[in-house]
């Protein structure tokens, strides 16, 4: 685990990340933009939500495959001279990396965006062990200078301002002349890629992760907007995949069809800029690619939630457009969900990866408003998972005893219909009468949490029931 | 389809395929707990309508809730037994209408699904589903019904709540309808598929995340210039109403139903009674 999560404390968390005016000023900008990314690339493609079709029908077909495509996988990656370890949780994936860095003495490593590489804290653990990571991505470069972690599956550091960067720059970078001008987002990216340049050529090691891991090809696929991915692993001895398990597909044809709506769902491009493909290590006649090729094959816990009421969270293809979509992201970013991964999607991965005592709050952190299932390219029921969780919490008494009492005493009435009329006419009048000529409450009785940011409308008096009974009762 | 309360139920797949309804079908008012407590109004406003157009309501006494507050808390035994409580008051009926698409959403979408392992309660539930429809869709697609000869001078803005959308897909139906109140003109908001922070619990187990989420909802509201806030959920309503009140804005806040069946005599949703 790459730090304590504070998932627990995502209320908190909220309330902090609402009073921060710059992370506010960034997730509005992000908001406006990356809805309307994604609806003008979907217009012009009429098949788009046939192939979510096909996407979500893939996934399931490799879910329920995963065994045999797994075993094609590793015998293809042998076969072109690359070599597979498995990997069943963080820890044992931390030691296999160290040990293929330290078989080269590598003292420095460059690291393409892996989000299995934050889930398991490759970072903090290379560089407590004297090798340096350089990350190469514009983005996780921002996060790693600010000390920080991602806040968006494909976008890090979607939670700085311009500005900020441009602080964080001036910062790090003391051996350039104070006085330059970064006013200009160009001029932030040549001042990042001139630094990262120097860690591409001295570097030992690439780590990459890997979007998908082509169970016949033995070839691994990144796909970056930046290039940053090639020169991690094309340029150093060694290249690294990290990837989890539910990453692997059939067969190259099948990636293309994932390629087709993960670009689209994630930045509303139609193809992202760079998409590359590794396959084993430099051949004897070849001039270039790393001498070794590993791929480090992690599972952390997903297996344990094969043919489980949440296996359907195992389809993700890590796109965020469910973190784009929604209106809880939207007001509070993706830090105050306390670990690595954030958003709808992160609500359901976190309880999964570190426990769901340790998460407690994520599955209930949403509206269920549905928005992020209706964009989801695999068509993930994102809210329907929730609900599991909801219940798996409810019945290992997770859930908190006021709320389980709440429930109870609300259930009770609601079971019993007569008691139910007979304690609502009474609520009715009563809110009715304390309301008064005002027509609504500023506070009332067990609604503090109504009643903090909102009036609450009174009734009208009496209950529908109560009336339709004197108007109509003979009736019904 | 004029069938009695108890006698054996045509098939879902027949009624699916049915097109307008015959008068006097009858109807069973899913009143829901909100406009019960809150808001009866509503309710008389939805009986209205429903009689206009030509059928026969009654209105069970053995409902209470449909159950959402224990199925998304995860509590999934008391939505099994409220679930099959509301299942048995209604299925004597042609048809379930709801002045809410979350409650009907309930009843449609969940039901079936909570009670998919039941033998007996499974298929219950499944011709309740394909009988149950959110007030305006019934009205204007099931009775082929727009025009109520209702008449407001206003200019409104159409809040969709979540589950109207997108678990009963409406989204045509309070817009046709609204279209031939005379004098009503509607402008739309931004970002009409945006949740407004209510989420039932949620808004008061993560009271600053709702307020923000309405906060958000509000500003798009404004940017209409409009004077009347309506919806087809009064959740929704309650929270835009509280909040828009907080705030102290004058835009009056009412569910749809209101509006079509000319009952504006009560205040609006959180307004002084004169």
């Amino acid at each position: 685990m790459t730090f304590v999560p504070t998932s627990n404390a995502f209320k908190e968390n909220a309330t902090g990340a609402l009073k921060d005016k710059p992370l506010q000023e960034a997730l509005g900008i992000a908001r406006q933009h990356s809805i309307q990314t994604r609806l003008n690339t979907v217009a012009k493609m009429p098949e788009f939500e046939t192939l979510r079709d096909i996407g979500r029908d893939l996934k399931n077909h490799i879910i329920a495959n995963l065994d045999h495509y797994l075993l094609q996988f590793e015998q293809s990656v042998i076969d072109r001279g690359g070599k597979v370890h498995w990997c069943p949780d963080g820890e044992s994936a931390r030691a296999k990396v160290l040990e293929i860095c330290r078989s080269v003495n590598a003292r420095t490593v460059t690291k393409g965006k892996t989000m299995i590489g934050e889930e398991i804290g490759i970072n903090d653990f290379l560089f407590a062990n004297g090798i340096e990571p350089v990350e190469t991505d514009l983005g996780e470069y921002i996060i790693q200078l600010r000390g920080e972690t991602p806040s968006h599956i494909i976008g890090p550091a979607l939670h700085v301002t311009q500005a900020q960067v441009e602080e964080t720059f001036r910062e790090a970078h003391t051996d350039l002349d104070p006085a330059r001008n970064l006013e200009d987002p160009a001029s932030l990216m040549a001042e990042a890629r001139e630094k990262l340049r120097a860690g591409f050529l001295k570097a030992d090691v690439g780590i990459t992760g890997a979007n998908f891991l082509i169970a016949d090809e033995g070839a691994t696929t990144i796909v970056t907007n930046e290039g940053n991915g090639d020169l991690t692993q094309t340029l150093p001895r060694i290249h690294i995949v990290l990837a989890s398990i539910e990453k692997v597909v059939p067969s190259l044809k099948d990636a293309m069809t994932l390629l087709r709506i993960l670009a689209r769902s994630a930045t509303g491009q139609e193809q992202s800029v760079y998409t590359t493909f590794s396959s084993g290590p430099r051949r004897p006649t070849g001039l270039d690619g790393p001498e070794e090729f590993h791929v480090v094959l992690i599972d952390n816990g997903r297996s344990a939630y094969l043919g489980s009421d949440l296996e359907e969270m195992l389809r993700c293809i890590r796109c965020g457009a469910c973190l784009d979509h929604c209106p809880v992201y939207h007001s509070v970013g993706g830090h105050a969900y306390g670990w690595v991964y954030s958003g709808p999607i992160g609500s359901l991965l976190t309880p999964m990866l570190i426990g769901v005592e340790n998460a407690k709050p994520l599955p209930n952190a949403s509206t269920l408003c549905g928005r992020c299932e209706s964009v989801c390219p695999v068509r993930i029921p994102i809210p329907k998972l929730l609900r599991n969780w909801r219940e798996r919490e409810f019945s290992r008494a997770i859930t908190p005893q006021t709320e389980r009492s709440g429930l109870w005493f609300w259930a009770f009435m609601a079971k019993r219909p007569l008691l139910y009329r007979l304690v609502t006419r009474i609520g009715a009048r009563a809110l009715f009468n304390l309301a008064g000529q005002r027509g609504r409450l500023s506070s009332a009785p067990l609604a503090s949490g109504w009643t903090k940011h909102r009036d609450l409308p009174a009734t009208q008096g009496r209950t529908f029931q109560e009336q339709w009974k004197a108007k109509r009762g003979a009736r019904s | 389809m004029t069938s009695q309360p108890g006698t054996a139920q045509p098939n879902p797949q027949e009624l699916n395929k049915l097109g307008p309804i015959s008068a006097g079908a009858n109807v069973a008012l899913f009143v829901t707990c909100l406009v019960d407590l809150f808001r009866p109004s509503v309710g008389f406003a939805a009986v209205k309508l429903l009689e206009e157009a030509g059928c026969r309501v009654s209105v069970p006494p053995s409902q209470t809730c449909c159950g959402q507050p224990a199925y998304n808390s995860g509590d999934r035994n008391t939505a099994v037994d409220i679930a099959r409580q509301t299942i048995a008051a209604f299925e004597g009926f042609d048809f379930i209408v709801a002045p809410s698409g979350s409650c009907g959403g309930m009843i449609k979408h969940h039901y079936p699904q909570l009670l998919g392992d039941d033998a007996q309660w499974g298929p219950r539930a499944e011709r309740l589903a394909a009988r149950t429809f959110e007030l305006t869709q019934f009205l204007a697609e099931q009775c082929g019904r727009t025009d109520f000869g209702a008449a407001l001078s206003a200019n409104c803005t159409y809040h969709d709540s979540c589950s109207s959308l997108r678990e009963m897909k409406v989204k045509a139906a309070p817009r046709d309808l609204l279209k031939k109140v005379a004098g009503l003109t509607l402008t739309e908001m931004e970002e009409t598929d945006a949740c407004c922070g209510f989420g039932g619990t949620f808004c008061i187990k993560f009271p600053d995340v709702s307020n923000s989420m309405a906060a958000r909802k509000v500003e798009t509201i404004d940017a209409t210039g409009a004077d009347l806030l309506l919806a087809g959920d009064l959740g929704c309503l309650m929270n835009l109403a509280g909040k828009m009140k907080r705030d102290g804005s004058n835009v009056q806040v009412r569910h749809v139903a209101e509006v079509l069946a000319g009952m504006m005599d009560e205040p609006a949703i959180g307004e002084e009674r004169s």
